[in-house]
């Protein structure tokens, strides 16, 4: 009888152990499913921006996943800005068609900036690259660290919120200055996932002019027409930030333990059980 | 204690929500170069006033409803040799007002190429057709040549009118221009905020004008001038919203803003450099407590050409333990100064006065946040997480087992 109760119980827990599994590789498979396309935006760039800004001020909201052109010239600085949440690990590409009349050579760059304008490092990607006087344009990207939730005030990590984009020349010959030239800017992300999970959230996103937004969504229906700093919006708004994969991870692993705990205690049943102790009456 | 909380968040910031809601309508005045070298064949085979005035056509048809426009001409009227009359040569073709597209395009075909280059004294003109209104203005200046008419330098009535305060960018375009004349264009455009732009072509010239009429068109925040002390004691208290300021080189910016417990502050500050600075430079936004304890602090430092330099700072005011009343929280407010340095450095020969222009964009938000723990929650996540959990289980087990193997010994012993 205790024979097949602790077969019954191996059989639970391979079942559970299984099922324990396919719950983790389930789990942790469905961000990454997700992430696949993290910034699936509509890939016809119908209504994507076609102006950039010239100041952190007017620069031009962009969603990620979206193509945004911009004719300018030489020497414009030019300022887009897009929102990123935490997990997210964005990558911005710009290119620059540059002008056939350019008789010099060229230094380009672009540089992010965080919603408190704060400067922020890339990870790596050409940020500066100087083009020749034969080349038809440059290409330049620059992958941002990953935001995270939280942080310590002192800290210049990237968090939620706002992001500014700026691509100007930095190094340019005077007869070279206010040629025309065809930017397009593109900003896509890579979901981080769970191992990006830190503890704390922000109580509002890094978005600038935040504290005047919410007063006028509180007063009345907001108007289109009004100015405001930024308004763009993750796809899905902003994250509330208690979801990430280690729950599942924890919880698995509970469970995995519980089980583990299960075999133990069975291990120390199993044949080194007294012999004297008379099999139950069933 | 909810409806305590919806009043406090009103209460802060309503300054800049109220300004921006009824904004007047963007202003635009195009300033066109009518001096004798317009006559010059050299845009597409025609004459450059022939492409001014095909370009011309063509924006008054595309400009926005909204925008207010406003031509202004330099150069139309006198074709004498006297310097000093040539040099007032400035008029207004059409005012500044609701667009009738038929009038101003009669208006502008009776250009003929004529007089001097007074772009100085044109753009001080400009800036007063413009006065008045809290939208958006903006100066679109075409010439062909640079300014005839020093010692006044555009490039410093540019930075002047800037300076005034009220909001207005300058954009230039050279048409067929040379090295001497791109540099003085440009430096307008620096001034302001503004952009150069060189055109060869018309289609060009009429691209470049519909768009910056129509970036005009773009509704703006428009920040509110402040004017920073030198010590915290008499800096201005702020609330949340958007400023600006001038700041000379190697002085420094005070402001005050106060932060209830349980609020944060967000600061970002950016100093522009509107003439030739050095090629390095740096900015730091400190917060400081009234007594003087620095609190956090943002920095950078940059290199090479730039137009502007920012950095920000956010401080959360931690939450006080035993208040639940409003009445007491008022009086918890903190008094934070913020102190703004740059440290550009004028190029040799550049007036350094006025100050550099400087944006302050507060933001008071509420709930400060923290942290308590590195990982989401306290929760763990990996295989190793995994072993260990598996292992500790186990181990718990095969203890649990033994001792009750053992507790049942005892008993059947005894």
């Amino acid at each position: 009888m205790w024979i097949s109760s602790v077969l019954r119980t191996r059989r639970a827990a391979a079942g559970a152990v299984t099922a324990g599994l396919f719950l983790l590789l389930g789990g942790t498979a469905s961000p990454s499913v997700a992430d696949s396309s993290p910034s699936a935006g509509p890939s016809d760039d119908g209504d994507a921006p076609t102006e950039a800004g010239t100041s952190f001020r007017t620069a031009t909201e962009i969603e990620q996943g979206r193509k945004a052109t911009a004719g300018a010239s030489t020497g414009d600085y030019l300022y887009w800005s897009f929102p990123a949440d935490s997990g997210q690990r964005p990558t911005v590409r710009a290119k620059v068609k540059l002008p056939d009349a350019a008789r010099s050579s060229s230094t380009w760059q672009i540089d992010v900036y965080d919603g408190l304008r704060r400067r922020q490092a890339c990870q790596y990607g050409a940020q500066t690259r100087t083009a020749g006087t034969d080349a038809g344009s440059v290409d330049l990207s620059c992958t941002l660290r990953t935001v995270r939730a939280w942080s310590e005030p002192w800290a210049n990590d990237p968090l939620p919120g706002t992001y500014y984009v700026r691509l100007t020349v930095t190094d340019l010959e005077t007869a070279d200055l206010g040629l025309p030239v065809d930017t397009e800017v593109r900003v896509d992300s890579k979901d981080a996932g769970g191992s990006a999970a830190v503890d704390g959230s922000l109580a509002e996103p890094l978005v600038p002019g935040v504290a005047m937004a919410t007063d006028e969504e509180d007063e009345d229906d907001s108007d289109s027409s009004t100015a405001v700093l930024s308004s763009l919006e993750p796809d899905d708004g902003w994250a509330s930030g208690w979801w990430s994969d280690r729950w599942v991870w924890t919880a698995v692993g509970g469970v995995l333990a519980a089980l583990a705990g299960v075999g133990g205690y069975a291990l120390t049943r199993g044949p080194g059980r007294p012999s004297r102790v008379p099999p139950p009456s069933s | 204690m909810f409806a305590a909380l919806v009043a406090g968040i009103a209460v802060p910031s309503t300054a800049l929500a109220d300004e921006t809601a009824d904004q007047d309508a963007p202003k635009v005045d195009l300033v066109l170069d009518v001096s004798g070298s317009m006559r010059a064949r050299d845009i597409d085979g025609d004459s450059r006033m022939a492409a001014a005035k095909q370009a011309f056509n063509e924006v008054l048809d595309a400009t926005p409803e909204e925008v207010r426009l406003g031509i202004r001409t330099l150069g139309a009227d006198y074709p004498g040799d006297d310097r000093k009359k040539g040099c007032e040569d400035t008029a207004q073709l059409y005012p500044v007002g609701p667009l009738n597209r038929t009038e101003a395009k009669t208006a502008v075909a009776t250009l003929t190429p004529t007089g001097w280059t007074p772009i100085g004294p044109a753009l001080l003109e400009a800036a007063d057709d413009l006065e008045g209104g809290n939208g958006s203005k903006r100066i679109v200046l075409i010439s062909d040549g640079e300014d005839t008419c020093a010692p006044l330098d555009p490039c410093e009535v540019a930075r002047e009118i800037a300076a005034k305060g009220i909001g207005l960018t300058i954009d230039t375009l050279g048409l067929v221009p040379n090295a001497k004349m791109r540099v003085q264009l440009s430096c307008i455009a620096e001034a302001t905020g503004g952009t150069y732009t060189s055109v060869e072509h018309t289609d060009e010239l009429t691209d470049r004008v519909n768009q910056l009429v129509d970036r005009a068109a773009d509704p703006v925040v428009v920040p509110k001038a402040v004017d920073g002390a030198d010590a915290c004691a008499k800096a201005p208290a702020l609330e949340s919203g958007l400023y600006t300021d001038r700041e000379e080189f190697g002085q420094q910016r005070w402001y005050r803003v106060d932060v209830l417990p349980g609020w944060e502050l967000r600061a970002s500050v950016s100093v522009a450099a509107d003439r030739r600075v050095g090629p390095s430079y740096g900015l730091s936004l400190r917060a400081v407590t009234a007594s003087g304890r620095e609190i956090v602090r943002g920095e950078a430092t940059g290199n090479g050409r730039t137009d502007v330099i920012s950095t920000g700072l956010r401080y959360p005011k931690a939450e006080l333990e035993d208040v639940d009343d409003d009445t007491d929280l008022k009086g918890a407010g903190e008094t934070v100064c913020l102190q703004v340095t740059h440290s550009f450095s004028p190029a040799d020969g550049v007036k350094t006065t006025p100050g550099l222009p400087l944006e302050l964009t507060i933001d008071v938000v509420e709930g400060p946040d923290a942290a308590s723990d590195v990982a989401s929650f306290g929760l763990g996540r990996g295989w190793w997480l995994l072993g260990v959990l598996v292992l500790a289980g186990f181990l718990g087990g095969l203890l649990w087992g033994w001792l009750s193997r053992w507790r049942i010994a005892v008993w059947r012993t005894n």
